[in-house]
């Protein structure tokens, strides 16, 4: 697999952010799920683009222990590698 | 909200289409503009049979083989579906289901688990595989074939009534998981129904039904024709009964 730059991520998980609500200039990665009114079944969804897109399957499990935008980035780039 | 279902920006899966009160079903949904997906396992004449029917009339139909049972077949049937009519499966209608009765003292492992791998199991994968593409388009229509004996007793069918009360819990939890995007899950619990499957009820149980008689697959089909419209857009996690008042 290509590698997935953590910019290309983050681009692509603003913009998914952004399809829920949130206006894509309020998210930056120290931004809180709890602050931008994320809610569960948004992350649901995030995480079926993320697989989609880069073949990284998240699980609930997974998407429970994330807090904001910038773990979810780190994960899915980790994941990715 | 719901424009795409109003458009018909996509197609509708029936699965056991081939017969009875999915073929029923099959025929409302496309005389409403659907591309129909005519889902069945054995029976592929009268699964022909329900598309050529379709396409008579104008409409448009493709038969999907397989066994709902499968962990593969919603896999499957989607991906047939959503190449041949372009788009997303804005409907599913969950309502192949088979029978084997025994009173509960008899009823033997494999009568119990099939009946809730293909009643009840079948319906969650397909939900779960729907459900993705439909909460991208933030529209979309589930509608569970439950039954009256998911709701009341019925001696000799406590796996047909196990399976049909659970897809009354699924119908409620995704209901209320989905509802702010726009999908609405439903249940339909018909009663007794005139179709291959309840031809050798008792005919005394019509006593039971205040109606005095029989429903006929044509009138379970109107009440999930219109659970798929937009005009049903604010219902959601409902059970609605086509029983001839058995339930009441």
């Amino acid at each position: 697999m290509a590698t997935v730059t953590s910019e290309q991520v983050q681009q692509r998980v603003v913009e998914t952010l952004a399809s829920f609500g949130p206006d894509a200039d309020s998210i930056t990665r120290e931004s809180t799920f709890e602050e931008l009114d994320i809610d569960s079944l948004d992350l649901v969804e995030l995480a079926q683009v993320v697989e989609d897109e880069y073949g990284v399957v998240l699980k609930g499990e997974d998407m429970k222990q994330l807090k904001t935008v910038g773990d979810a980035i780190d994960m899915i780039v980790a994941r990715a590698e | 909200m719901s424009d795409a279902i109003a458009q018909r920006q996509g197609s509708v899966l029936v699965t056991g289409a081939s017969r009875g009160i999915g073929a029923a079903i099959a025929r409302a949904l496309a005389r409403e503009g659907w591309p129909v997906g005519v889902g069945y396992r054995s029976g592929a004449e009268a699964a022909r049979a329900v598309v050529a029917e379709i396409e008579a009339e104008g409409g448009r139909a493709l038969a999907l083989p397989g066994d709902v049972a499968d962990p593969t077949a919603p896999d499957e049937l989607f991906g047939k579906l959503e190449s041949a009519f372009d788009g997303p499966v804005l409907v599913l209608v969950n309502n192949a289901g088979i029978s084997r009765d025994d009173l509960t003292p008899s009823l033997g492992d494999e009568e119990w688990q099939d009946v809730i791998d293909t009643n009840l199991s079948a319906a969650f994968r397909f939900t779960r595989r729907a459900l993705r593409p439909m909460l991208r388009a933030r529209a979309g229509r589930i509608i569970n074939i439950s039954s009256v004996v998911g709701l009341r007793a019925n001696p000799g069918q406590a796996n047909y009534a196990a399976a049909k009360a659970g897809l009354i819990a699924l119908t409620k939890t995704a209901a209320v998981e989905v509802a702010r995007r726009g999908v609405t899950v439903n249940a339909v619990a018909p009663g007794w129904i005139d179709t291959e499957m309840t031809a050798d009820v008792a005919r005394d149980l019509l006593d039971a039904v205040p109606a005095r008689r029989a429903g006929r697959p044509e009138e379970v089909a109107a009440c999930v024709r219109f659970l798929a419209s937009e005009d049903a857009g604010y219902v959601t996690g409902a059970v609605l009964t086509v029983d001839g008042g058995l339930a009441a």
